[in-house]
C-alpha cells in the first residue's frame, strides 16, 4: 500500500510521431499530467515526411498543425525532444524512467531566422529527406518542426564552425556549453509510440537497392513528390536528374516474406495506389504524354474502406497492374531497370523496362533497434504488445503496422488504457 | 499404368491436393503457396520448363492430376535451391519437385524417355546391382540408351574425355567385367528392400 501512495499520476509517452502526439494529447485533454519524449529534435515523426495522405490526398501539414495547436494550448503536457528512454524500472502505477537528454546547443531565444545555418560550412545527408539531399550542420529539421528551433549537429561542437554559428546568432540563442544529461522521472504508466522504420531495402538483394541509383523506396518517393523535397516536387531520377515517366511500383518489398519481414505491412498497397496519383499529376500538362505507373503485386490489400480508392486507380488508363512478385532487377546501359519475373495471370515470363523503380517498402518496428524494458511483450516481428504487469502499452505503428488513421485510433485507445492505470492506483490511495 | 495409380484414383477422386499431401514428399506444403511467382522467376532453367513450380502448385490445387503427374517439369529441376532460398514462405520447393517426380514414377505416369528419369533409373539399377556405382557401365548404359547407332555416336563424341580419364586413372576399363562391389552385397540389398518396405507402408501401398 505504501508503494501505491507514492504512485505517480503522470503518463509518459515515448515517441512524438502522429501516434505519440495523439496519445499524449488525448490523455492530457482528459486532465492527466503527460510527458511526451521524442528522440529527434522535432515532433512529427515519419508522418511529417509524407507528401500527402490517402485516401483524401490531403497534406500531413494539416493534421500536424491541428495537433501542434492542441499541444501548445495544453498546460498538462510537457514535451521533451532529443530525449531517449534508457531504462524503466518499477511496476504498473509506479515506474521510474531514466531519460538521456542530448543537447540541442540552441536555447529558447531561437527565432528560427536561419542565420546560423547560413554561417556554417559543411553539410550532412539530410535524414528528413531520407538522405536524398544535404542539410547544413546547423539546421531546422523541416518546415513543420516543433519546437521551431534550430539544432546544431554534435559533429561541429569544438570546431570553428560552432563559433561561426554562435557569432552569427543575433539573439544569443546558441549555447555551446550545453551538456548531455541523465534524469529520472516517476510515472504511473508508459505508452510506447516508438513507431516504425522502413525495412533496409539493401537486404532485398535481387532488387539492387543501393547498387542501382534508380531503385528507390516508397518513403524516398514521397520526398521526391513533395514540393519541399530534394527535387522541388519533380519526379526526377537519382541517376541523371531526368524526369521519370515510366515508373514501376514493387509491392511486398520486404513484407510478407519469411526472409525479411514476416508480417503484411498493410499500408504499402495503399501507399503505391496513392503514389500513382503523384505520377499522373506530375505529367498532367506534359505535351509528350502522361506518366505511366505499373504496380507489381501479389494481391492488392486495400484494407477496410479503401476498396473504392483501388477501384478508381484501376480505372486509370495510365496505371497497369501486373500480378507477380518481381524476381529480380537488372540495370541496362542507360540506367533503366529491367524487371524479371513470371506473372500469375497466365504465367507469362516478362522482362519489363522502367526508368524508375519504387519499392513499396515494409514497416519494421522502430523498437527493433532500441532497448525495451525486460518485461515487455513483443510479437514475432517485434511489434509491442505491452508489458506483462499491465502498466505499459503500445500505440500506433509500434503496436502493429498502421496508417496514420489507424495509428491515431490505436493511440487514443492506448491513452485510455494508460488513464485507467493511473486512475486505478488513485482509487487505492483514496481507500487508505 | 499401375495398380497404385488405380488405387489412388479411386481413393482421391478429384481431391488431388489431398493426394499430394499424403503421398508426395513435403506435399503438405503445396497449400501454403501464395502464387507470388518468385520461384518461377528465379529458376535458372525456368524458361525451359513447361510448368514452373508456381504453376504446378496451382495445377495441383485445381485438380489437374494427369497434367501434373505427366509433366516433365519436375524432372528438369537441377536442385540449385534458388527457389527455396527466395520463397517468401519457405516452401521446400526443390524437395516437392523431387517428391512429385518420384510419385509420378511410382504411379507409372512419368513421361517416357525423359532423360533425367532415364538417367536416374540407370543410376539406381547400377548402384543396387553391386552396392557401388560402376562408372564405366553407367556411362555406357547412358550412351546406348537410345540404341546401338546413337550409342556409338555418343561414345565417339566423348572419346577424348574417356581416354583422358583412363590415362588419369579415373576410369578403369577392367570394370566392364563385373567391377568392384560391396563385401556384404546381400546385406546391402536387404537394407534397400527393407527401406522400400517401410516407405510403402508409410505411404499405404499394398504391394
Amino acid at each position: 500500500m505504501t508503494a501505491s501512495i507514492a504512485t505517480s499520476q503522470t503518463i509518459l509517452v515515448v515517441g512524438g510521431g502522429i501516434g505519440g502526439m495523439t496519445a499524449a494529447l488525448e490523455a492530457a485533454e482528459c486532465g492527466k499530467q503527460v510527458i511526451l519524449v521524442e528522440r529527434n529534435p522535432t515532433l512529427g515523426g515519419r508522418t511529417a515526411l509524407l507528401y500527402r495522405y490517402f485516401p483524401k490526398m490531403c497534406h500531413p501539414t494539416c493534421g500536424l498543425e491541428i495537433n501542434l495547436k492542441r499541444l501548445k494550448g495544453n498546460r498538462k503536457l510537457r514535451v521533451m525532444t532529443q530525449a531517449e528512454v534508457t531504462a524503466v524500472s518499477g511496476s504498473a502505477g509506479d515506474y521510474t524512467v531514466t531519460l538521456k537528454l542530448r543537447p540541442r546547443y540552441v536555447n529558447k531565444n531561437c527565432t528560427a531566422c536561419g542565420d546560423c545555418g547560413k554561417s556554417v560550412a559543411g553539410e550532412m545527408a539530410n535524414p528528413y529527406d531520407y538522405g536524398l539531399s544535404k542539410i547544413k550542420l546547423a539546421y531546422l529539421p523541416h518546415a513543420m518542426a516543433y519546437p521551431q528551433r534550430y539544432v546544431l549537429d554534435p559533429a561541429i561542437i569544438g570546431t570553428p564552425n560552432a563559433e561561426k554559428a554562435k557569432a552569427a546568432c543575433k539573439v544569443g540563442a546558441i549555447d555551446l556549453d550545453m551538456k548531455e544529461e541523465t534524469v529520472e522521472i516517476k510515472v504511473g504508466s508508459v505508452v510506447w509510440a516508438t513507431g516504425w522504420k522502413p525495412y533496409d531495402a539493401a537486404k532485398i538483394q535481387p532488387y539492387g537497392y543501393g547498387r542501382f541509383a534508380n531503385v528507390v523506396t516508397s518513403v524516398e518517393f514521397e520526398r521526391l513528390a513533395d514540393p519541399r523535397g530534394p527535387t522541388g516536387g519533380k519526379l526526377l531520377r537519382p541517376s541523371d536528374g531526368q524526369p521519370a515517366k515510366n515508373i514501376a511500383f514493387i509491392q511486398c518489398a520486404g513484407s510478407r516474406d519469411e526472409n525479411h519481414l514476416r508480417h503484411c505491412s498493410r499500408i504499402c498497397c495503399m501507399a503505391s495506389l496513392k503514389q500513382t496519383h503523384y505520377v499522373r499529376e506530375a505529367y498532367a500538362d506534359d505535351a509528350a504524354g502522361p506518366g505511366k505507373s505499373t504496380i507489381y503485386y501479389i494481391d492488392i490489400r486495400a484494407i477496410d474502406r479503401f476498396e473504392d480508392f483501388y477501384k478508381k486507380v484501376q480505372e486509370d488508363p495510365t496505371v497497369q497492374f501486373v500480378k507477380s512478385k518481381v524476381a529480380s532487377i537488372k540495370q541496362n546501359a542507360s540506367a533503366n531497370l529491367i524487371l524479371h519475373g513470371v506473372d500469375t495471370e497466365g504465367y507469362h515470363r516478362y522482362a519489363q523496362e522502367h526508368d524508375l523503380v519504387v519499392l513499396a517498402i515494409g514497416m519494421e518496428p522502430e523498437a527493433n533497434g532500441i532497448k525495451l524494458p525486460a518485461d515487455m511483450l513483443v510479437d514475432s516481428s517485434g511489434f509491442i504488445e505491452g508489458s506483462k504487469d499491465g502498466g505499459q502499452f503500445a500505440a500506433g505503428s509500434a503496436a502493429s503496422p498502421t496508417d496514420v488513421n489507424r495509428s491515431v485510433q490505436s493511440a487514443t485507445a492506448a491513452a485510455l488504457r494508460a488513464i485507467q492505470v493511473v486512475h486505478r492506483t488513485a482509487a487505492v490511495e483514496e481507500a487508505t | 499404368m499401375s495398380d497404385h495409380n488405380n488405387q489412388a484414383v479411386a481413393r482421391y477422386r478429384n481431391d488431388f491436393l489431398k493426394e499430394v499431401e499424403e503421398h508426395v514428399e513435403e506435399g503438405e506444403w503445396v497449400k501454403m503457396c501464395m502464387q507470388c511467382g518468385v520461384c518461377a522467376g528465379s529458376c535458372p532453367l525456368g524458361a525451359h520448363w513447361e510448368h514452373t513450380p508456381q504453376k504446378l502448385f496451382m495445377m495441383i490445387r485445381a485438380g489437374k492430376r494427369e497434367e501434373v503427374l505427366r509433366s516433365d517439369a519436375m524432372w528438369m529441376c537441377t536442385s540449385c535451391y534458388n527457389c527455396v532460398v527466395r520463397c517468401p514462405r519457405h516452401l521446400p520447393i526443390t524437395h516437392i519437385m523431387h517428391g512429385l517426380a518420384s510419385y509420378a514414377h511410382r504411379l507409372g505416369l512419368a513421361p517416357k524417355n525423359q532423360p533425367t528419369r532415364e538417367f536416374a533409373k540407370i543410376f539406381w539399377d547400377n548402384l543396387v546391382n553391386k552396392g557401388r556405382v560402376n562408372e564405366l557401365k553407367l556411362t555406357l548404359a547412358l550412351y546406348f540408351k537410345d540404341g546401338l547407332v546413337q550409342g556409338i555416336k555418343n561414345a565417339l563424341a566423348m572419346q577424348s574425355i574417356g581416354l583422358g580419364m583412363v590415362k588419369a586413372k579415373r576410369l578403369n576399363p577392367m570394370e566392364i567385367f563385373g567391377g568392384h562391389g560391396l563385401r556384404d552385397l546381400k546385406g546391402f540389398q536387404a537394407i534397400v528392400a527393407k527401406a522400400r518396405e517401410i516407405e510403402d507402408k508409410k505411404k499405404g501401398y499394398t504391394n
